[in-house]
């Protein structure tokens, strides 16, 4: 039972991470590139409602829905601004680019806020607390449930947009090849805009679900990159919701490595990540259909 | 018209980076303790800039997680010390050790791609992190001291780590120096120009990267051997930190990607800043990420790689150059 409350609580996890790694998810499906500043992005937005929350005394889920603005232009800026020149020049430039602004990011953020840990749990009302105890050994938080649910709305709602609308449709198109998106007329400068204003807009809603979870600081952001990243590559880079997989496999993986013992939760999330990207990309696909012959002809004699 | 690789200014200059090592060599004899100290962190920034770049520079691989090595150096040198080795044959035994695992790591890192390459690195350094950390005998998260170097009289110790400082600089840049101007080192280069075009032509990019990939585990293990014969204490929080790739992308972006000379530049110009601000401190760092970015976006050569192509001047000269008839010379 202990086992199974330990998925479970992995899976609601996982949501949280799957949320997270939508936005990285969505750049790279769009322009294929991964932005490194993006776990420091997600903690702007938290530092960004943690204002809000601070001068206002409003619940953090309505400093959300006004931080949303703020952070839709943000990622249009940013995209026109940095990603846009980095995106010529080879395959290495946004990577170093977003790399630094990480830093920059980071540092912004400690100059500012000094490196006291916060939280907006407390401004979140009762659903930070709520739970049902389903059985004896398992219980279901109300925030776990609120962010799973979440998690499928937002992954739904873009599935939608990508199939039913105008925009979906002209993103889908510039994702495929680009080149060929402006010949038909699409802009694609304005296409990779909103992609990226997508991808800060749902990296700040990764964000508040982690300033209610647990704490955050200036440096959380690196850590939230690499479960983004790995929620990403464990549930197929370029594959939607496949994101949303990746993200609860690796929120599982890392509860049910917390039972054999507290400090492997976080190295059981990696060791999957890296035996995913192994067999996925790291030339794994050579070695099985290799070994498979070998058994094979071992087989046939 | 004819190919040459060496011009008057580059022998100068070649003759001088020797008597450079030299006149290096006798510092310790001359000044104090503290003035040692700090041209080891020198020594310690010039190699990571070398190593970087040649992952970054010739390789084409951007790795985010060098600190693995150096991590890797720095502990291997407390494990093996702990075992009762001399603390500076255990220093070489750490640094063999870096390599060593390099090669397991490239083969199937090698095969990633961009970001999967750059953050998958930085998730294997990580992992390695996480392993130190639960290690009590290793000091777990809090760190641990090498004390065993206690044994040596303060500035003797300072002089010896300077000498082994000095030795790993030499020997590395002169291995990637020679590496470079090598028939190999044409392939590597023209791998850093154009991948597949180099493919195309029969280059063995897979094994070439491979053979970087080796030289920067070898290096960046040697580092972190230095950071802890230097420090004395290491704990896995700053051993392991990311920061050291952003120290590494600072200096080998602004010295200048791909080019020999640029990563030492860079790395004087990161140890001039350091020195400058000593407190350190946010600001210092947001001008760091700042510089790097914008490096990256509008000065992709470099400091270094501007003036060697305006100029056209070779000082460590690791490629040929075509010298037409009258002496007029003309970069190649």
């Amino acid at each position: 039972m202990t086992l199974l409350n330990a998925a479970l609580q992995g899976i609601f996890l996982g949501a949280f991470y799957a949320v997270l790694a939508c936005g990285l998810s969505i750049m790279f499906g769009v322009m294929r590139i991964i932005n490194l500043a993006h776990g420091d992005i997600a903690v702007f937005g938290a530092y960004v409602m943690f204002v809000i929350v601070e001068h206002t005394g409003v619940s953090a889920f309505i400093a959300f829905a006004a931080a949303l603005p703020v952070m839709v232009v943000l990622g249009y800026v940013l995209q026109l601004t940095v990603l846009e020149r980095s995106l010529k020049s080879g395959i290495l430039t946004p990577l170093l680019a977003t790399f630094g602004l990480s830093i920059v990011i980071q540092n912004l953020l400690q100059l500012a806020f000094s490196p006291d840990v916060r939280s907006l749990g407390g401004s979140a009302g009762a659903v930070t607390t709520g739970s049902w105890q389903v059985t004896s050994g398992l219980s279901v938080s109300a925030l776990g449930l609120v962010v799973l649910v979440v998690a499928v709305l937002v992954f739904g709602a873009l599935q939608l947009f990508l199939s039913r609308t105008r925009m979906g449709w002209m993103m889908r198109a510039t994702a495929e090849d680009a080149d060929a998106a402006e010949l038909v007329g699409i802009d694609s400068r304005g296409v990779y805009a909103w992609a990226t204003a997508f991808a800060v807009a749902i990296a700040a809603l990764g964000g508040l679900f982690l300033a209610i979870r647990s704490v955050f600081d200036p440096v959380s952001g690196p850590t939230q990159l690499i479960f983004a990243f790995e929620a990403v590559v464990i549930g197929g880079m370029g594959s939607l919701w496949g994101t949303l997989v990746g993200g609860i496999a690796l929120g599982v993986a890392q509860t049910l490595g917390a039972q054999i013992h507290p400090q492997f939760a976080v190295m059981a999330g990696h060791l999957l990540f890296l035996v995913v990207l192994i067999a996925r990309y790291g030339g794994g696909r050579d070695f099985l259909p290799r070994a498979r012959r070998l058994l094979l002809a071992r087989a046939g004699r | 018209m004819k190919v040459a690789r060496w011009t008057r200014t580059s022998k100068l200059f070649t003759g001088g980076a020797a008597a450079l090592a030299v006149t290096l060599a006798c510092v310790p004899l001359v000044f104090e303790s503290d003035v040692v100290q700090k041209l080891t962190t020198l020594l310690i920034l010039v190699l990571l800039a070398a190593m970087w770049n040649a992952l970054a520079g010739y390789g084409g691989l951007l790795s985010v997680g060098q600190q693995a090595f150096i991590g890797i150096g720095a502990y291997g040198t407390v494990f093996f010390a702990d075992l009762g080795v001399a603390p500076y044959v255990a220093m070489l035994l750490a640094t063999l050790l870096a390599g060593a695992i390099a090669l397991p790591i490239s083969l199937f890192a090698l095969r990633l791609r961009a970001a999967q390459f750059a953050i998958g690195m930085w998730v294997i350094a990580e992992v390695i992190s996480l392993i130190v950390r639960l290690d009590q005998n290793l000091g777990a998260g809090t760190g641990i001291s090498l004390i065993q170097l206690n044994q040596y009289e303060p500035n003797f110790r300072q002089a010896y780590t300077f000498w082994l400082a000095l030795g790993f600089t030499v020997v590395f840049l002169a291995a990637l120096f020679f590496l470079l101007r090598s028939p190999l080192g044409a392939s590597l280069q023209a791998i850093r120009d154009d991948e597949d075009a180099a493919r195309s032509l029969g280059v063995r990019v897979a094994a070439r990267k491979r053979l970087l990939f080796v030289l920067a585990g070898f290096g960046c293990g040697a580092a972190g051997v230095l950071v802890v014969a230097n420090t004395l204490f290491i704990e896995p929080g700053s051993v392991f930190s990311v920061q050291w790739s952003a120290y590494m992308i600072f200096m080998v972006l602004v010295g200048g990607l791909g080019t020999f000379e640029g990563p030492i530049v860079g790395a004087i110009l990161l140890f001039a800043i350091q020195t400058t601000f000593t407190q350190g401190g946010p600001w210092y760092l947001v001008g760091l990420g700042a510089t790097a970015a914008l490096f990256a976006l509008a000065l992709p050569r470099g400091l270094w790689g501007t003036v060697e192509e305006r100029l056209g001047l070779r000082l460590l000269p690791v490629g040929y150059r075509v010298v037409e008839a009258k002496g007029e010379e003309r970069a190649a």
